[in-house]
């Protein structure tokens, strides 16, 4: 058994040790977040944040990640309550078939949690690991600037807190 | 899947009434059926269900269900069509639940392609939505004793004097909305539309952002178990031998499914099918491979095959003498569709009837060659649109529909999931074809076109079902279903001669349509079909032409242009974009180019900047701006947001794609050995402006920015380099050669 922590909460997962995170997320702990797109870490549809970093979770094998804190998109909002970039991306309507839109999503979650002010040639270099093929990226660099700024204004409202990297 | 199904009686009358419809229209024939008509035709899909409730269903407690045949392909269709049920309906847009191509539900509205579905289902569902209005306008009229005139639909009630109220569901006792549709509806005006027109938010988008089950992907059914296909080496490879004992034996592994070449592995697990699947491959032997031809010479060898002439336009008129003529040749290679989900699909077999999920653009097509391919009966088949990762055109939908069913076949009881490689559907998948043009152009002395000769010459752009032998798993199977044979796509939409003939006002006009029906590669409907490659050619060739004239290329073409829409759209794309002749730095350029999608759907045009860095050939783009006419819209933002995207799309193909290939496979297998546009690469801005057209037909917007974004980008190379470039894609390395550094 190994002890995943995913989205604050702990799970045993019986899965081989060798499987990769992608498929205890979506076959086990029935998690659609992650996508399966190439499973060769070239697209970056099946990202999620590991301790703080964007992760290819379709090359990461279960066996590596115990007592790790893993972070789906499902950890950061719901359709009830969207988290600030969620939102941002309904706001911009940043999607087209949206597959490859929750990688996007992680990925720049990592960013934003990392630098709250990107320039766009920071979150241009920092997104392109992912792929898109309906062409949506104007809208999802759109997306990510409107989550930054959201967040800075909310950062400036709100009493100081520690950022964790 | 929750709504109220019709009576199966009357929806298995319709259903079967519409498989003998579809099966006898030929594609030669859409236009010659409506020509025919004696009746004023109906509007849209209303031809291939002519029931209202085949459409609309209104329940005892005011639910609405709106019925489409067309799927959700990323292309935002399931909002535009709530928009115009709810437009014409007077119901809320939140109200309305939508269904979409399901073989037991549904009309067949045959494919969602072409940029049809607006014009299709849009007007379908937009006049059916109306009639069913004045039908239960009618009613409460009888039932509260006033003329139909003094009565109002709003907000899912008819609305009377003394503002008396009655909610729909009251008024739909029986077998009411069970009637034929009228030709002619009582539409809203232009200037009453309140939906219509609005940039109403995607419905599907919140469900997308936040972990929803939004694809086929993400269907999870009780006891659900999983599979994986091992596919031969080449297109023709047959399996020779396999001891399949030891992989049998694997944790969790349910069942290997073998028929000829035909091969897959059905397991508890995902993971447990993807550890199967990979000791299957190895312990696989197969037969010599497919030959195919040099990539090298793949255009001479296009050229060498038999091919069938079409003469597609030929006209004459008088015109001033030539003072000089231009001739050029355009090629594009085979190109991916490059889905970022593979495909996938789910099957369910009870051992008498089978249900199968799939993203692919017809279900109807999907059952009928499904069940050709089983040797079942139709009506033991089900197909269930789900959506897939963006589709744009024949990908590996179908085929992986065709693997879960053979799948589920052999292990009754368990839904099976299937779900193809990266390396599956980047080989196996059908490709847009490499075609290639020939243009010969004359100018008068006053720098106008007075005779244009066109030539085009191209593979089929559909291979797609019904029938069996458009499935790859049943090409592979022990009794092997044989490919249909090609054939073109007849005009006006066309196929390879797609957009082949110029808008432009010329007095002499000769377009030929070579077309070739044998396929060294697999290939089949790539967004746009031959139009990405004939307007690339006509336009640039246009631009061509403008600098011989010594003109604008927006005045030039302003100039050839006499059809109102189309000058506007040009006119507008330039404005915005500030297009001028005032020269720019060293390495940069501005492009310009237009065209009206088919030469009947959307007006285009796109303006470009790109810098061309001198040292490597590498093209970076800058400002893209494009103007579109989409006729009435419906939903400027999803018109803007699929413009944008085909601006992209195409600035990707154009860039960076071509398939790869050597006589005995194919080497375009990942995103390393296929790539295509990453964030890095983007323009660095695309702006569209939506021309609204109130009162005009839906023209559909989903492929009208492909070939005019190429041509623009192509265009803007050129100015930039003072190199023409012909070939596709301009990537760095004969960008360099061109520029001869």
């Amino acid at each position: 058994m190994i002890t995943l922590n995913v989205n604050g909460r702990s799970h045993e997962i019986a899965d081989e040790p060798n499987t990769p995170l992608l498929y205890v997320l979506r076959d086990t702990l029935e998690l659609n977040g992650a996508k399966f797109g190439c499973g060769l870490g070239q697209c970056g549809s099946c990202t999620v944040v590991v301790d703080g970093k964007s992760v290819f979770s379709c090359l990461t094998p279960i066996s590596i990640l115990q007592g790790r804190k893993i972070t789906t998109l499902e950890g950061l909002g719901s359709e009830d309550a969207p988290s600030p970039l969620q939102r941002a991306f309904i706001e911009e309507q940043a999607a087209q078939c949206g597959y490859c839109i929750p990688g996007m999503i992680m990925r720049a979650h990592a960013l934003l949690t990392a630098n709250r002010t990107p320039t766009d040639a920071q979150i241009r270099e920092h997104m392109n690991p992912n792929l898109c093929r309906c062409g949506t990226h104007m809208r999802v660099l759109a997306a990510i600037k409107r989550a930054a700024r959201g967040m800075q204004a909310a950062d400036a409202s709100a009493p100081r807190q520690e950022v964790r990297p | 899947m929750n709504a109220p199904l019709v009576t199966p009686s009357r929806r298995d009358f319709l259903a079967g009434a519409l498989v003998v419809s579809f099966s006898l229209r030929s594609l030669s024939s859409f236009a010659a059926e409506e020509q025919q008509s004696p009746k004023p035709p109906l509007p849209g899909s209303l031809k291939n269900a002519l029931m209202l409730d085949a459409w609309i269903r209104v329940d005892a407690d005011g639910t609405v269900t709106v019925f489409t045949g067309k799927c959700e392909i990323g292309q935002g269709i399931r909002t535009a069509l709530i928009q115009v049920a709810a437009e014409e309906l007077e119901v809320e847009a939140r109200a309305i639940h939508l269904v979409t191509a399901d073989t037991v539900r549904t009309a067949n509205e045959g494919f969602t392609s072409g940029s049809n579905s607006m014009k299709d289902s849009g007007a379908a569902i937009r006049n059916a939505a109306a009639q069913v209005r004045e039908i239960l306008i009618g009613i409460a009229a009888e039932r509260i004793g006033v003329a139909a005139d003094q009565l109002h639909a709003q907000s899912g009630a008819i609305v009377g004097p003394g503002n008396r109220r009655i909610g729909y569901g009251e008024l739909v006792a029986g077998e009411v909305l069970h009637a034929a549709a009228q030709p002619a509806s009582r539409l809203k005006t232009p200037e009453a539309l309140r939906v219509i027109g609005q940039s109403m938010p995607r419905v599907d988008i919140p469900g997308k952002v936040t972990g929803g089950v939004s694809y086929v992907q993400d269907l999870r059914l009780p006891n659900m178990v999983h599979a994986r296909i091992v596919r031969p080496p080449s297109y023709e490879a047959r399996l020779q031998s396999l001891d399949p004992s030891a992989i049998e034996k694997l944790p969790g592994v349910l069942k290997i499914v073998r028929d000829g070449s035909f091969l897959g592995v059905i397991a508890e697990r995902e993971f447990q099918a993807i550890t199967a699947a990979h000791a299957l491959a190895a312990a696989a032997k197969w037969d010599s491979a497919t030959k195919l031809p040099d990539e090298k010479n793949i255009f001479g060898f296009i050229e060498s095959l038999p091919g069938q002439d079409y003469i597609i336009a030929d006209k004459h008129a008088p015109s001033g003498a030539a003072a000089q003529t231009l001739e050029a040749v355009y090629r594009r290679p085979y190109q991916l569709h490059g889905s970022i989900g593979p495909s996938c699909a789910v099957a369910s077999f009870d051992g008498d009837a089978l249900t199968v999920w799939s993203h692919a653009q017809g279900m109807f097509p999907l059952r009928k060659a499904i069940a050709e391919m089983l040797h079942f009966a139709e009506d033991k088949v089900r197909c269930i649109h789900m959506e897939g990762a963006g589709c744009y055109g024949h990908n590996g939908a179908d085929d992986a529909g065709a693997d879960a069913a053979l799948l589920a076949r052999a292990l009754p009881g368990r839904p099976v999931r299937v779900q193809w490689t990266r390396e599956q559907e980047h080989q196996w998948e059908p490709y847009g074809p490499a075609m290639l043009s020939r243009a010969r152009a004359s100018l008068d002395a006053s720098g106008n076109i007075v005779d244009w000769q066109y030539d085009v010459r191209s593979n089929t752009h559909s291979t797609r079902p019904p029938g069996a032998g458009q499935l790859l798993a049943a090409r592979h199977l022990e009794q092997p279903f044989k490919p249909d044979a090609p054939k073109p796509i007849p005009q006006p939409e066309g196929g390879g001669d797609r957009n082949s003939i110029p808008l432009y006002a010329v007095p002499n006009v000769r377009v030929v349509h070579h077309f070739v029906p044998d396929m060294p590669l697999r290939v089949s409907a790539h967004r746009s079909l031959g139009a990405y490659l004939n307007v690339f050619s006509i336009e640039s060739f246009m631009d061509e032409l403008a600098t011989a004239a010594n003109a604008d290329p927006v005045e030039f073409r302003l100039r050839h242009m006499q059809e109102s829409r189309a000058r506007k759209v040009i006119s507008t794309a330039a404005e915005r974009f500030g297009w001028s002749s005032t020269p720019l730095p060293r390495g940069r350029g501005r492009g310009f180019a237009f065209a009206q999608y088919k030469n009947l759907g959307a007006y285009c045009a796109v303006a470009i900047e790109a810098e061309v860095e001198h040292e490597s050939g590498r093209v970076r783009l800058g400002r893209a701006v494009a103007a579109v006419d989409s006729g009435q819209a419906v939903n400027p933002d999803g018109i803007a947001n699929q413009i944008q995207g085909g601006v992209v799309q195409s600035a990707s193909w154009t860039l960076y794609e071509s398939v790869r290939f050597e006589p005995t496979r194919i080497l375009s297998q990942d995103w390393s050995t296929y790539p295509i546009l990453r964030f890095g690469n983007v323009p660095e801005s695309v702006d569209v402006h939506v021309i609204d057209a109130p009162g005009q037909p839906f023209l559909g917007t989903g492929e009208a920015a492909q070939g005019p974004a190429a041509a623009a980008i192509a265009n803007a190379v050129a100015h930039a380099t003072g190199m023409r470039i012909r070939d596709l894609p301009l990537n760095a390395a004969r960008v360099k050669a061109a520029i001869g550094v």
